[in-house]
């Protein structure tokens, strides 16, 4: 049998994550570009009110891209996550007071929300063997109309305090909700659903024969991706500080883009939520680019557009040449 | 020809002593219209190493997945340790002490061999949740204490070889310490000496009475191995032997009665040279000097990685050198591309082993896959004519011996010997003069392989020039006038005539090695 012929520790590390690694060199490239672009329009360098609202302005996309890369993990995709977007801002928005109490037990509230939203997404995927994009898409309009039907015209209002929690403007405080994502989810990969749902987006049959719970990690993945849809409605409502049932809408596709720009495969089984969140910041950074490039917001979203195949066409290559390099 | 009443099978094992582990009775199992499962028997006892043999499509799998809850049988019983079961899942089996080795593996490529290794019995920490660290030393320990050393626990699955997927599905089947262990042609993808590894973990295993149950297609490793071996010819169980030679083996396999495995060599014709290799390198390719004679089949052995497989894609331009020559029928010429080989001239084929990623479009049908390589020829204006393709693929598939329910049905649905026949019926159809045999038979039933064996002596006789690949040193034996054996990229040793043994050539390949 061929010798030993082990590959050190850090270069294995790259290889394995390579996702990670891509997605962290984009958004270095994008931060430079954007103070770059910054420095030309304004003179001097961004500094902490820029980066407060960057990271204020991220964190719904922060975790609904998280949400999107779970499902899309498991092998599937979840267009409905824009939808529970919509129906927790509106429920948040109708129900926060001003007690500690009420916000304690509405943010409860509003993911238990949420995480139902994903329970019925995921029945629906595991048990009624159903296309994930069919089901989510039919979803999706069932939680447009449930947040319509909540909060009929955009309103409502949020607690000071609340934003204060989620959106302070005086320092990027949320910050510290990221690093409470990341060790969550470091605590549930560690589980055999964790395990599990990687498992089933490999190889869903290998993964049963492997004796994985596949229907059991299935529903759990789309139940976090629905909870985590709905803390990214409560930022955005914190944000804005009063609700609006379509706000949500354009957070299906974005979670999308922040999960490709975070190097995650659709095919499943391989990345982590973790790029997503580095996804979601480069995504902002895109905007934040072409707003001091001073493009004309009508054409703002092709650019987005050309930025995002540029940004999808370097992860392809220099991940083919990583490979390659791998394999020789 | 089917009919049993024409054989005379040898005396039948007396019935098992020990109480039957696994008793099966009367299982039938279809898939769409294919009847995989008809009416089969089956028993194994504690402590045995059951064979189970049968040509490719006979229904081995089949059982086997049943056996190990893959799938549920639509008639039947299973009985495990004398309680009947209905087996859904593969947990169920894992609860009752069954593991299985699929012949399609089930390992997760995306994820490291030590999450595959300990799926489901990950180490954990004090709060319950897997440790990362702990688990990648426990499979490095693992992996040791069976005797594996070159593969790297931390390595993802999607990067390790066939063979390395292969050891771990059965380094994870044997850690759950089975009393019943299924194998489905555990070494289809193993090297000889990975072969004895296993053998060594199913002395351990017997050693511990587990049940082994396994199939495979190499007749000298079922014999050196299986306790009892049991023939099943389309569905069905045909017998149970404790002591069976090969040839009335394939007879049961097969309902037709075969003399000899290997075909009577063809007589060589005047020895013009119509391959010659000089001095050739590049690669694992270290000097490599040739020569093929018109109508001569000349084998070619050693172990892996010494550089056959690479003078087989050189010799076709898929693989670039660095030094040397090629010369077709005397004329040196430049094999850039696999385009170059086929050329008129020079008109070289190569058949790869792995039919599934080298070769053959399973979703299409045989017409289309046999057709590939001369659209050409039978367009006119560009326009493919119908009439003509499947005139030539009929033709081709009858002078092949294709056994199939048509032209139109899928490859995918054929058996693996018959896509083989496909895949050279691909090539024959450019009507080459050079063939490059790679592998054919791996993984092939008894039965087919002889039908191979009679092809390639064939086209021998018709003039077409052979080399040929195996990693079958018993083949090899047989089969070619020559045999050259190949060590680190060059050829170490031609053996011919009385010298030309199995035994020879694989002391020839394992010597040289053990000099160096
Ligand atoms: N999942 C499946 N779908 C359709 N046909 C199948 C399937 N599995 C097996 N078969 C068919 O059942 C028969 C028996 O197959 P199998 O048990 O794999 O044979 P073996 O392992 O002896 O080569 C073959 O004709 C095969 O084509
Ligand atoms: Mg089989």
């Amino acid at each position: 049998m061929p010798q030993p012929k082990r590959k050190a520790a850090w270069i294995r590390l790259v290889e394995q994550n390579a996702g990670l690694v891509l997605s962290a060199v984009l958004l270095v490239i994008a931060i430079v570009l954007y103070c770059a672009i910054y420095y030309a329009a304004q003179g001097r360098l961004p500094g902490g009110f820029e980066l407060t609202t960057t990271v204020n302005n991220t964190m719904p996309l922060v975790f609904a891209g998280a949400a999107q890369a779970i499902v899309v993990i498991t092998g599937g995709i979840d267009l409905s996550v824009g939808g529970v977007i919509d129906l927790t801002n509106a429920l948040a928005a109708l129900y926060l007071g001003d007690s500690p109490l009420s916000m304690v037990l509405c943010t409860i509230g509003v993911i238990a929300v949420g995480g139902a939203c994903g329970l019925l997404n995921g029945l629906l995927v595991a048990y009624g063997r159903l296309q994930p994009i069919l089901v989510t898409l039919a979803t999706l309009a069932i939680f447009q109309g449930l947040a319509i039907r909540v909060l009929p015209a955009p309103g409502g209002s949020v607690p000071e305090a609340y934003t204060a929690i989620l959106a302070n403007f005086e320092a990027p405080y949320s910050l510290v909700f990221i690093v409470v994502l990341l060790v969550v989810w470091a605590l549930v990969r560690r589980t055999s659903i964790g395990v599990g749902i990687y498992a089933i987006g490999n190889d869903d049959l290998a993964a049963k024969s492997s004796g994985v719970k596949n229907l059991r990690s299935r529903v759990t993945a789309y139940v976090l991706s629905g909870m985590l849809a709905a803390v990214a409605g409560l930022f955005l409502v914190a944000n804005a500080t009063s609700g609006d049932p379509t706000t949500g809408n354009g957070y299906t596709l974005r979670s999308i883009v922040a999960v490709v720009l975070g190097g995650i495969s659709l095919f499943g089984g391989r990345g982590t939520p973790i790029s997503a969140v580095i996804g979601a910041f480069v995504s902002t950074m895109i905007v934040n680019i072409l707003f001091f490039a001073q493009i004309d917001p009508l054409y703002q979203s092709f650019f987005e557009g050309v930025f995002l195949v540029v940004a999808v066409l370097l992860t392809a290559i220099i991940s083919r040449l990583m490979r390659r390099r791998a394999v020789a | 020809m089917d009919s049993p009443s024409a054989l005379d099978p040898p005396a039948e094992a007396a019935g098992p002593s020990a109480p039957l582990l696994v008793e099966c009775v009367g299982l039938r199992k279809t898939f769409g219209g294919v009847v995989a499962l008809n009416d089969a028997d089956f028993n194994a006892i504690a402590g045995e190493v059951h064979a189970l043999v049968g040509e490719n499509g006979a229904g081995k799998s089949t059982l086997i997945k049943a056996i190990g809850g893959r799938i549920r049988p639509d008639a039947g019983t299973i009985r495990i340790k004398g309680q009947a079961q209905a087996l859904g899942a593969p947990e169920d089996g894992h609860a009752l002490g069954i593991r299985t080795v699929f012949q399609e593996l089930t390992l997760l490529g995306g994820m490291t061999v030590a999450e595959n290794l300990l799926i489901g019995r990950e180490p954990r920490g004090r709060l319950g949740f897997i440790h990362r660290r702990r688990m990648g030393e426990e499979a490095e320990a693992l992996l040791a204490r069976m005797g594996i050393e070159h593969i790297d626990p931390l390595a993802l699955v999607e990067e390790t070889s066939l063979a390395e997927r292969q050891i771990v599905e059965i380094v994870r089947a044997i850690n759950n310490r089975p009393d019943i262990l299924l194998l489905d042609e555990p070494t289809s993808s193993l090297v000889e000496r990975e072969v004895n590894w296993l053998y060594g973990q199913i002395e351990e295993l017997r050693k511990r009475d587990t049940c082994i149950i396994f199939t495979s297609h190499r007749w000298h490793e079922i014999r050196n191995v299986a306790d009892r071996i049991t023939v099943f010819r389309a569905g069905r169980h045909v017998g149970t032997f404790e002591d069976i030679d090969e040839s009335e083996a394939i007879t049961l396999m097969t309902g037709k009665r075969v003399s000899t495995l290997y075909p009577a060599v063809p007589p060589l014709p005047a020895r013009d040279a119509a391959l010659e290799a000089k001095g050739l390198r590049g690669g694992r390719l270290n000097g490599v000097d040739l020569t093929l004679h018109k109508g001569e089949i000349l084998g070619v052995g050693g172990l892996a990685g010494h550089g056959h497989r690479e003078l087989f894609f050189s010799l076709f331009g898929a693989e670039r050198t660095s030094g040397g020559e090629i010369l077709v029928g005397g004329k040196p010429v430049r094999l850039a591309s696999p385009r170059q080989a086929t050329r008129r001239g020079i008109d070289i084929a190569l058949v790869p082993e792995d039919r599934k990623t080298e070769g053959l479009f399973l979703g299409m049908s045989i017409r289309n896959n046999m057709t590939l390589s001369v659209l050409g020829r039978i367009s006119s204006a560009g326009v493919l004519n119908f009439g003509a393709e499947r005139r030539v693929a009929e033709e081709m598939a009858r002078r092949l011996g294709v056994r199939m329910q048509g032209l139109r049905h899928p490859v995918g649905s054929l058996s693996g010997g018959n896509q083989q026949k496909v895949l050279i019926g691909r090539w024959l159809l450019m009507e080459p003069r050079i063939l490059l045999l790679y592998d054919i038979t791996r993984g092939v039933d008894v039965a087919t392989k002889h039908e191979l064996y009679e092809l390639v002596s064939r086209l021998a006789g018709q003039g077409h020039s052979i080399l040929l690949y195996s990693s079958d040193a018993e083949e090899l034996a047989h089969l070619p006038h020559r045999v050259l054996v190949m060590r680190e990229g060059r050829i170490a040793r031609e053996l011919a005539g009385p010298d030309m043994t199995a035994e020879s050539i694989v002391s020839a390949a394992v010597r040289d090695t053990a000099q160096s």
